[in-house]
């Protein structure tokens, strides 16, 4: 049974944070049935993004499911749309498409393209994959919803990587948010620190990234990217600042839930059953992925979860 | 003979000229009247590209960028997205030149309703040299799904267009000039994105017939060259394409069958503009002989705008020779 959130939750009680991990959880399961179905398309991030995604369509975002194109709704834009395993599964379980739908992924004809293409699927608010330019198209939406109504309570949401910060039009999009004051805006930027070729402090490092943002005119928090009672007030917070587009910081673990992938960067672009080899072999890969999961890496038994 | 709903009399000491920028700047200004839902963005080139006419008189429907022209074309997408109708204006080199994969990306693969308007498009940007003067952008834009692509002719013509983008719910792109531009339309000549005009017709009394198709600025010399040759003894006639995707395919066959051989004019490169548009077609339902004018696979530089078009083959008298060589 789906219902729109469409108000905010001011304090998450334990319940609430209890039902939203459990979605979380299911989410991630089917990330890793789809992809390993699918044969191709990427792992760390969309595990890594599963709460914060979870508690944007199950606790933050208005929006409704049956009327992708409500008016009144806030937007998503996701700008690193390699993880788009983690939108659609979200969306699924929101009730956009049937969940089953999830297994086309990347497969002909299927409306859940490799990256995510706007026409294909109703509730994509944007194409995106050539990382860097959703923050601009959430900037664009944040500045003419402004101009039709400056008192708007429609917020556009858009979600980055941070090696997609390396992307000079990020700074570009930035400049103009924050001379613009796009109270409007609420970036969160998947701080999971890897990125194809390796980990983001060895391939480009971008700290101190807060004092980057800072110094374009946001407001910048940082949280733990799992825990949903800070992220949920993290974004209550930055609903909050008028004067200022918002930037959350969201410090995730790439692959968070299937312990034998975390923290690995080589996980970035592989699906399970292609991913290396040192700790499960490739044959087990989603198996032991989706045991992790319902397991909750093994500190419980999976029938009390199913 | 000459169409007689454009310019009467032109010859090449009387012809009035203006920039198509100058029609931009005008159709911008009446579109945003129309429509509340226009709105320009620039990239620090606001008098340049004539936004400012627009920009004074709407200040709240203008955002300057400051010079980032692939957030322009992204922000322009997302504004689309909740109903704006974004013009989006630099010079062609850097947009769509720099902007290319944003066009790409977010305003054609979503088929987002935004007006992509390239200045300083051509050679005949003149002193400021290669860097500026865009020369392929009606390839890379041709070769994008969704994408118009249109040449204005003049300044009557760079109004209309603009005023026929703004109305037409999709991508467009349309470039302007730098320079001035010989005035061949009136207010009055029709103007409609993909259709093709007939601007001078052919003695049929001649035996040799060619056809002179041309986008953009050089449609005058088009039309001088047809009159020269014309005077030479050779039938020539004249079909003003100024919209070059989607190519006006009907009238492009009708009028190569009504004529032994083709010469394309346009100031671009000869690869993937007018002239591979026109061949493409024609290759597949009627070959035929045709001459391609244009930029032929080099760079610009610095000089007037006169004298370069000259010296990259794009004059009269090199139109009149390629047309007798193509046709004999």
């Amino acid at each position: 049974m789906v219902v729109i959130l469409n108000t905010i939750m001011q304090y998450l009680t334990s319940e609430e944070v209890t039902e939203l991990e459990f979605k979380a959880n299911e989410i991630r399961q089917s990330i890793i049935e789809m992809l390993t179905e699918a044969g191709s398309g990427h792992t760390a991030g969309p595990l890594g993004m599963a709460d914060v995604l979870t508690l944007l369509y199950f606790g933050i975002l208005k929006h409704d499911p049956k009327n992708p194109d409500w008016e009144e709704r806030d937007r998503l834009v996701l700008s690193n749309g390699h993880i788009c395993p983690v939108l659609y599964a979200t969306m699924a379980h929101a009730g956009y498409f049937p969940v089953e739908e999830l297994l086309t992924l990347r497969k002909f004809g299927s409306r859940l393209q490799g990256h995510p293409h706007r026409q294909s699927l109703p509730g994509l608010e944007n194409s995106s994959g050539p990382l860097g330019s959703g923050l601009s198209q959430a900037v664009g939406m944040a500045l003419a919803e402004r101009m039709d109504n400056p008192y708007s309570a429609k917020f556009m949401y858009c979600l980055t990587g941070d090696g997609e910060l390396q992307e000079g039009q990020i700074w570009e999009a930035a400049f103009l948010a924050g001379k613009e004051q796009l109270n409007n805006l609420i970036v969160i930027v998947d701080r999971n620190g890897i990125q194809i070729d390796g980990y983001t402090k060895d391939v480009m490092p971008m700290e101190p990234l807060v004092e980057k943002f800072e110094a374009f005119n946001f407001d910048v928090q940082e949280v733990d990217g799992h825990n949903m009672r800070a992220l949920n007030d993290a974004i209550g917070k930055a609903q909050a600042v008028y004067s200022q587009p918002s930037v959350i910081i969201a410090h995730t673990i790439a692959s968070k839930g299937v312990d034998v992938f975390e923290r690995d960067f080589r996980w970035h672009g592989n699906p399970p059953g292609k991913g290396p080899e040192d700790r499960v072999t490739k044959d087990k890969q989603s198996s032991v992925a989706l045991e992790k999961l319902r397991t909750l890496a093994g500190t419980i038994n999976n029938h009390d979860t199913k | 003979m000459f169409a007689d709903n454009i310019q009467p009399n032109l010859s090449p000491d009387t012809v009035e000229k203006s920039p198509t920028r100058n029609g931009y700047g005008d159709g911008l200004l009446e579109a945003g009247k129309r429509d509340k839902n226009v709105v320009a963005l620039c990239c620090d080139l606001t008098e340049s590209t004539r936004t400012n006419k627009f920009a004074d008189e709407f200040p709240e429907r203008f955002v300057q960028m400051g010079i980032a022209e692939q957030n322009m074309a992204s922000v322009a997408s997302g504004m689309s997205a909740v109903g704006k109708i974004p013009f989006i204006a630099s010079y062609a080199m850097f947009s769509p030149g720099r902007s290319w994969e944003q066009i790409r990306t977010t305003i054609a693969y979503n088929d987002s309703n935004v007006k992509i308007v390239g200045a300083h498009a051509g050679v005949s940007v003149g002193p400021d040299g290669a860097t500026h003067q865009a020369i392929e952008d009606m390839a890379i834009m041709r070769a994008m799904p969704n994408m118009i692509v249109i040449a204005p002719a003049d300044e009557h013509e760079a109004r209309k267009a603009t005023l026929a983008a703004a109305k037409h719910v999709g991508p467009v792109y349309f470039r302007l000039g730098r320079s001035a531009t010989p005035i061949v339309t009136t207010p009055d000549t029709p103007f409609e994105i993909g259709k093709a005009q007939k601007f001078y017709s052919r003695d049929e009394s001649l035996e040799k017939k060619v056809g002179i198709i041309t986008t953009g600025s050089l449609v005058f010399n088009g039309l001088m060259a047809a009159q020269k040759l014309q005077e030479a003894g050779i039938g020539a006639s004249v079909l003003h394409m100024a919209t070059i995707k989607p190519l006006d395919e009907e009238a492009l066959l009708a009028f190569a069958q009504e004529h032994d051989a083709l010469v394309t004019v346009e100031e671009h490169q000869v690869a993937g503009g007018l002239g591979g548009a026109v061949a493409e077609y024609l290759s597949g339902v009627h070959p035929i002989k045709i001459a391609r004018i244009g930029v032929q696979d080099v760079f610009g530089q610095s000089g007037e705008p006169d004298e370069l078009i000259e010296y990259y083959g794009m004059g009269i008298d090199s139109i009149v020779e390629a047309a007798k060589k193509v046709v004999e």
